[in-house]
């Protein structure tokens, strides 16, 4: 039987031999998402490997799962794509392209992307994951687009510290936040345009970054081409692509995409009873802590004895304590060795190997972080769908 | 060999990608393929919902019962409410009645 990346590369091939002249979304195939509904094509975008469609337009593309066991770095070609507005910047002139820095400054800045490549550049691996991460799994089911595991990934991103832009402009007495617009927006000028806001001490930090480098190059179109936010731990929505205006401001800054969306319960593990709403809510920040196995997938026929089994974890920044596994649904638990550290914002790899009785096997996998945080037995629920983290499950056969 | 190598060039330009060193980068999306279910005011649906959305937003929600009536409605009138959507109030229990029988 042929495994879905060989299946993958001869789609891929035969889309290639009958020519890819025309612009049709190319659906390759398609995969079923283990949720009601779950049936995707496999869709070809430019500077992207086959994808898993989510929507056309605004564009949203998830992950392949099976591309997280190639290695703790997702590669840019398989980056999931999320946007929230039609009106996607489609001719970039990198040469033309200013940032500036305004609002409360002793000196606003009109900055090209050449000045930014000027300065002196910083490194890090840090995950980026879309807040409605895993939202098809949520139960009940709510509203939204319904990704399966695969609206994630890591990356090595180039760029400057916001810190070093920020002082160059020379931050007034009294700012409170930072805002921070990009090249896209709304298609209707009553849709309010996507802006996002740090608090001053966080833009600050000297971990969120500008940056123009994506794993050695520049960053894909969709994955905002030519400069994006990279806000370490933090979820992906406060990651603005093409980003081209950075205010500083005194207040708490009420834009929709603050005050009224991306929100969750102001209350323990920020769940509440499932089906009900939070009295009060706060903007998303961090990442729950995660993990996965990843060559393995549910439903997977095994041959007794030794297997094995590997991995990703990560968590919003405390870094990856431990990860154990579970071959007897969640009654034992056994720790995997970890691998290489990228970083505390990084994907942390780790394997382990079992012994597998013939027979049905749950396979679970638990990661706590630096800070304790440890994943939960059962989901928590809130409307959004957002901050899902309950220890993984995948069922398999030896035999 | 040669024809090879027209087949790809020919994918790259089919890709919608243009890229030189330090030059304009112009970027086409896929034709649009996604499409609304036919059915009653399906042309109300398409008027409306179209000018901002492709119609697999409709498409990949949750079905089945809790997700009829009630869950389109509470969807319409966010897209109003909170995204500014410009629809005739006479058009919204139209587009509710489509997404209720068709999803």
């Amino acid at each position: 039987m042929l495994d879905r990346r060989e299946l993958m590369k001869r789609a891929c091939m035969a889309a290639l031999a009958t020519g890819l002249g025309s612009s049709r979304v190319l659906a390759l195939e398609s995969v079923t998402l283990p949720f009601d509904n779950g049936e995707r094509p496999l869709v070809r975008y430019p500077q992207k490997r086959p994808m898993i469609g989510v929507t056309q337009r605004p564009p949203q593309l998830e992950t392949p799962f099976s591309i997280f066991d190639d290695g703790p770095i997702t590669p840019n070609n398989a980056f999931f794509v999320r946007y929230h507005l039609a009106d996607i910047p489609y001719n970039i002139d990198p040469d033309k392209f200013t940032l500036v820095v305004k609002g409360k400054v002793d000196r606003p800045l009109k900055l090209s992307l050449r000045d930014i490549k000027k300065m002196k550049p910083v490194e890090l691996v840090a995950v980026n994951q879309c807040s409605g991460n895993s939202r098809g799994f949520s139960d009940p089911r709510v509203a939204g687009g319904q990704l399966g595991n695969g609206a994630m990934g890591n990356a090595r991103w180039r760029g400057v510290p916001l810190k070093a832009v920020l002082d160059m402009a020379g931050v007034q007495q009294g700012a409170k936040q930072v805002t921070f617009n990009g090249m896209d927006g709304p298609v209707s000028d009553k849709t309010p345009d996507f802006v996002k806001a740090l608090d001053i001490d966080h833009a600050r930090d000297g971990d969120v970054m500008l940056a123009y480098g994506m794993n050695g190059d520049d960053l894909p179109v969709l994955n905002g081409f030519p400069l994006r936010l990279v806000v370490p731990g933090y979820y992906g929505t406060y990651w603005v692509k093409h980003l081209n205006e950075i205010t500083v401001i005194d207040n708490v800054f009420d834009g929709f995409w603050m005050k009224s969306a991306y929100r969750i319960p102001d209350t323990p593990n920020n769940a509440v009873e499932p089906g009900t709403a939070p009295k009060a809510t706060i903007p998303i920040n961090r990442f729950t802590v995660r993990s996965f196995i990843t060559n393995v997938s549910d439903g997977a026929k095994l041959k007794p004895g030794r297997t094995r089994l590997r991995g990703i974890a990560f968590d919003g920044g405390k870094g990856i304590k431990e990860v154990a596994v579970s071959i007897d649904g969640g009654k034992t638990w056994t720790p995997a060795k970890l691998g290489r550290d990228l970083g505390k914002y990084s994907f942390r790899e780790w394997k382990l190997t079992v012994k597998l009785a013939a027979g049905a096997h749950e396979l679970k996998v638990r990661a706590t972080n630096n800070a304790g945080d440890v994943q939960p037995m059962t989901a928590f629920w809130n409307p959004a769908g957002y901050l899902r983290n309950v220890v993984e499950t995948v069922r398999v056969t030896a035999a | 060999m040669r024809h090879g190598i027209l087949l790809a060039l020919a994918a790259a330009a089919g890709l919608g990608i243009v890229a030189a060193k330090a030059s304009p980068v112009s970027f086409t999306l896929p034709e649009e393929t996604a499409a609304f279910k036919p059915g009653t005011n399906l042309e109300v649906v398409q008027n409306n919902c179209t000018a901002c959305h492709s119609a697999d937003y409709v498409k990949t929600q949750p079905r089945g019962e809790k997700f009829k009536k009630d869950f389109w409605t509470a969807e319409v009138t966010k897209m109003i409410k909170v995204y500014g959507a410009p629809i005739d109030d006479a058009d919204v229990g139209k587009i509710v009645d489509y997404l209720t029988a068709n999803y």
